[in-house]
C-alpha cells in the first residue's frame, strides 16, 4: 500500500504553502495531490506556482497529481480547470464531472476524488472506459460496501481511501466563512486565511460538529482510520490518503508510514486533531461517531 | 415551458393534474428515490391507477430513480429501471452513472433525465452525461445564479429544468453528506435527508429542542415555530455568537424570475415537495399554472400577483421565501 497527501483544503498564505511543501518533499508519502479544490477566489498561489511545486516534488521522487475544483459554476472556473487538464506533464484528479469530461475527451488518464459520486462497480466501469486510473470513494462509504465494490473493481484501477482528516461533507454557492463575519461573498476579505484548519462550528451544547471552510462544510471531527490499515490491506485498498492540516501533518504521515511497515504501535493520535476524532462512516454508523468495533 | 409537479401519493398526483401540471414526477416505495419516507410513493396498484389518470388527461409521468445504489442494492435499482420501462414512463430521472448506463443500454427508447442529485452544475459535466448516456434533460442544482443558469443553457443542447418552488437545498444536491454525518443516512445512499427515526423533539424548561442523531440542531422559545431538523437549517455557535450558520428555515420561490428563466431557454420548472400534503401540491400547482400561463402570454409585462406570493408564502417552510442562489447577494 502507498500513502498519499490530498490537496490542501484550506486557504494558506503563499509562504505557508511553500514551507509546507518543502517539508512534504522529505515526508514518506508516495503521491501528492496539488491545487485549489474549494474556492476560485483563493489566488495567492497561481497556476505556475502549483506547477513549480509539482516539479520540485517530482524531483524529490513523489508522484504528483494536479487536483481540480469540486464545484464549478462560473466560466472563469471552467477556464482554470481546462488549463490544469491541458498541463501536459502531470495526471489530473477530477473532483467534478467536468474534469472527467475534459480528460476523457482528450484521451488522458485521470483520477477521481471523493466528490465524484462512485457508489458501485457499474459506475467504476463507466469511468474506467473513460480513462480512470484511481478513485477515492465518497467519505460516507462503509467498509462492507467498499469490500463489495472491490470484488468487481476494474483491472488497473487503484482504490484510495480518505484515511485521515476533516472530511469534506458539502458545498454551497454561499460562503459560510464570509457569512460568519456578516460579509457578502463578493467582499469576503479572505477571512479563510484566518482559519488554517477551518472554523469550528459547535452546537449550542458546545459539541464540536462541523467546520466551515469557505463554500465547503467539513466535519469538525477528524476521520482517523489508522487502526484499519491491516483491514484495508486485506480488502485490496492501494492507497491511503492523508488530508493536510496546518499542524502535525509530518507526525501523522510518520504514524501511517509506521503502520504500513507493520510496526505494531498505538500512538495517541488525538493530540494531532483540531477537536477530536471519528470513524463512524467506515463502521456503518453516523459519520461523526467513534466506534471501537 | 413545462410545469413539473411532485406526486408523493395518488391524491397529490390527482391534485397536480387537476390544477394543470404538465408532468408529475413520482418514485417507487423504496430507497431507489430521494424521498424515501414512510407512507409516501407508489406500489404497483397505485402506480397504474395514477398512470391511467395522467394519461387520460393527456399529461406525462416521470419516474425518479435518483439515489445511488451500493452493490448490495444494485439488483433493486435494476428492477426499478425495468419497471419504469415497463410502464413506458415519459422519462426516467436518474443520478448514478451505473444506473444511467444500464438504462441507456437496455432501454434505448426510454428518455433519460439527469436528476438534480446528479450534481451537474456546468455544461462540461452535462456533455459527459449526454455523450455517454444520451440524456435529454438535466435538472440543475440550486446553487447557480440566474446568469449562470443562462450560461449553462446557452452552452448545451441538453434541455434545462430548474427548481421554481419548495424546500431550499443550500448545498449542491447529490454531494451533501450532512445528514449521514449526523444520522447515518443520506439522500445519496438511503433517499432521505434527516431520517425520521433519528429526529427528536424535546420540551425543556427553556424551550423546545430539535435533534437529529442526538445532535442539537435548534432550540426555539415559546411562540417560535420549531422546524423539522435538517442540519443546514440549524442554529449553532461560532465566533462567539449563536446563529443560522448556513441558512434560515425558508423556501425557494423564483416566481419573480419567471420571465428571465423563460428568456434563458429553461424548458421546465420543477416544484419540490413529494413529502408534502395534497393540499400543498394543489395550492402550489394552481399558482404556478396561472403564473406560467401569464408569463407565456406576455413575458415583458409579467408581474407576480400579490395573492400568488401570499398563497405560496403560506405553504413555505418558516413562512418565508427567498430567491436563493439565483440572486447573487444571497451567496
Amino acid at each position: 500500500m502507498k500513502l498519499s497527501l490530498g490537496p490542501v483544503q484550506y486557504y494558506w498564505s503563499r509562504e505557508d504553502l511553500q514551507e509546507f511543501y518543502r517539508q512534504v518533499a522529505e515526508m514518506p508519502v508516495d503521491i501528492v495531490y496539488l491545487g485549489e479544490t474549494v474556492c476560485s477566489k483563493r489566488r495567492l498561489f497561481r497556476h505556475d506556482d502549483w506547477l513549480e511545486t509539482a516539479r520540485m516534488l517530482r524531483d524529490a521522487g513523489k508522484e504528483v497529481v494536479l487536483s481540480t475544483m469540486a464545484l464549478l459554476e462560473a466560466e472563469s472556473e471552467l477556464k482554470t480547470m481546462r488549463r490544469i487538464c491541458a498541463n501536459g506533464e502531470f495526471p489530473v484528479e477530477a473532483n467534478d464531472m467536468a474534469a472527467v469530461q475534459l480528460m476523457s475527451a482528450a484521451g488522458l488518464p485521470f483520477t477521481v476524488g471523493p466528490t465524484v459520486n462512485v457508489y458501485n462497480a457499474a459506475t467504476l466501469k463507466v469511468l474506467a472506459e473513460a480513462g480512470l486510473i484511481r478513485w477515492v470513494p465518497p467519505v460516507e462509504l462503509d467498509r462492507k460496501t467498499l469490500a463489495a465494490i472491490l470484488e468487481e473493481v476494474p483491472q488497473d484501477v487503484e482504490t484510495e481511501v480518505f484515511a485521515w482528516g476533516r472530511m469534506p461533507l458539502a458545498m454551497s454557492a454561499r460562503c459560510y466563512t464570509a457569512r460568519a463575519y456578516n460579509l457578502p461573498k463578493d467582499d469576503c476579505q479572505y477571512r479563510c486565511l484566518d482559519h488554517a484548519d477551518g472554523l469550528t462550528l459547535r452546537t449550542r451544547e458546545g459539541e464540536p460538529f462541523l467546520a466551515l471552510n469557505g463554500i465547503q462544510t467539513q466535519s469538525a471531527l477528524t476521520c482517523n482510520l489508522l487502526s484499519e490499515v491491516g483491514v484495508m490491506r486485506q480488502l485490496g485498498v492501494d492507497v491511503l490518503r492523508i488530508s493536510p492540516q496546518a499542524r502535525h501533518t509530518a507526525h501523522i504521515v510518520r504514524s501511517f508510514a509506521d503502520a504500513l511497515r507493520g510496526k505494531d504501535q498505538h500512538p495517541d493520535m488525538e493530540r494531532f486533531m483540531p477537536v477530536g476524532g471519528c470513524n463512524g462512516y467506515w463502521r456503518e454508523k453516523a459519520g461523526m461517531r467513534y466506534s471501537q468495533s | 415551458m413545462q410545469l413539473v409537479c411532485p406526486a408523493g401519493n395518488l391524491p397529490s398526483l390527482k391534485a397536480a393534474i387537476d390544477e394543470g401540471a404538465d408532468v408529475v414526477y413520482l418514485g417507487f416505495k423504496d430507497d431507489t428515490n430521494a424521498r424515501n419516507f414512510a407512507g409516501l410513493n407508489f406500489n404497483d396498484r397505485t402506480l397504474y391507477q395514477g398512470l391511467d389518470y395522467v394519461r387520460s388527461k393527456g399529461r406525462e409521468v416521470y419516474v425518479a430513480l435518483n439515489t445511488y445504489p451500493r452493490p448490495q442494492g444494485w439488483k433493486r435499482w435494476q428492477a426499478a429501471v425495468d419497471r419504469a420501462a415497463d410502464m413506458a414512463a415519459d422519462a426516467l430521472i436518474a443520478a448514478d452513472m451505473g444506473v444511467l448506463d444500464y438504462a441507456a443500454s437496455r432501454y434505448p427508447d426510454l428518455p433519460l433525465h439527469l436528476s438534480v442529485q446528479g450534481s451537474a452544475t456546468n455544461y462540461e459535466a452535462l456533455k459527459f452525461y449526454r455523450d455517454r448516456f444520451g440524456i435529454r434533460r438535466a435538472v440543475l442544482p440550486r446553487v447557480l445564479s440566474m446568469s449562470q443558469v443562462k450560461h449553462v443553457a446557452e452552452n448545451t443542447d441538453v434541455d434545462i429544468e430548474v427548481f421554481g418552488f419548495g424546500s431550499l437545498c443550500v448545498m449542491v444536491e447529490g454531494r451533501c453528506l450532512l445528514s449521514s454525518y449526523a444520522a447515518g443516512q443520506s439522500p445519496n445512499t438511503h433517499g432521505c435527508c434527516s431520517p425520521a427515526g433519528e429526529v427528536r423533539y424535546e420540551e425543556t424548561a427553556t424551550g423546545l429542542e430539535t435533534r437529529l442523531g442526538g445532535v442539537l440542531v435548534d432550540k426555539v422559545g415559546k411562540g417560535e415555530n420549531a422546524g423539522y431538523p435538517t442540519v443546514c437549517k440549524g442554529r449553532y455557535d461560532a465566533l462567539d455568537k449563536t446563529y443560522y450558520a448556513m441558512e434560515e428555515p425558508t423556501s425557494l420561490n423564483t416566481l419573480d424570475l419567471l420571465p428571465e428563466l423563460l428568456g434563458a431557454g429553461v424548458k421546465a420548472i420543477k416544484i419540490e415537495g413529494r413529502q408534502r400534503s395534497p393540499a400543498y401540491v394543489r395550492q402550489v400547482t394552481r399558482v404556478w399554472r396561472q403564473a406560467i400561463d401569464a408569463c407565456l402570454n406576455d413575458p415583458h409585462n409579467f408581474q407576480p400577483r400579490s395573492e400568488w406570493m401570499q398563497q405560496l408564502g403560506a405553504v413555505s417552510e418558516g413562512q418565508q421565501t427567498t430567491l436563493g442562489a439565483y440572486h447573487r447577494t444571497w451567496q
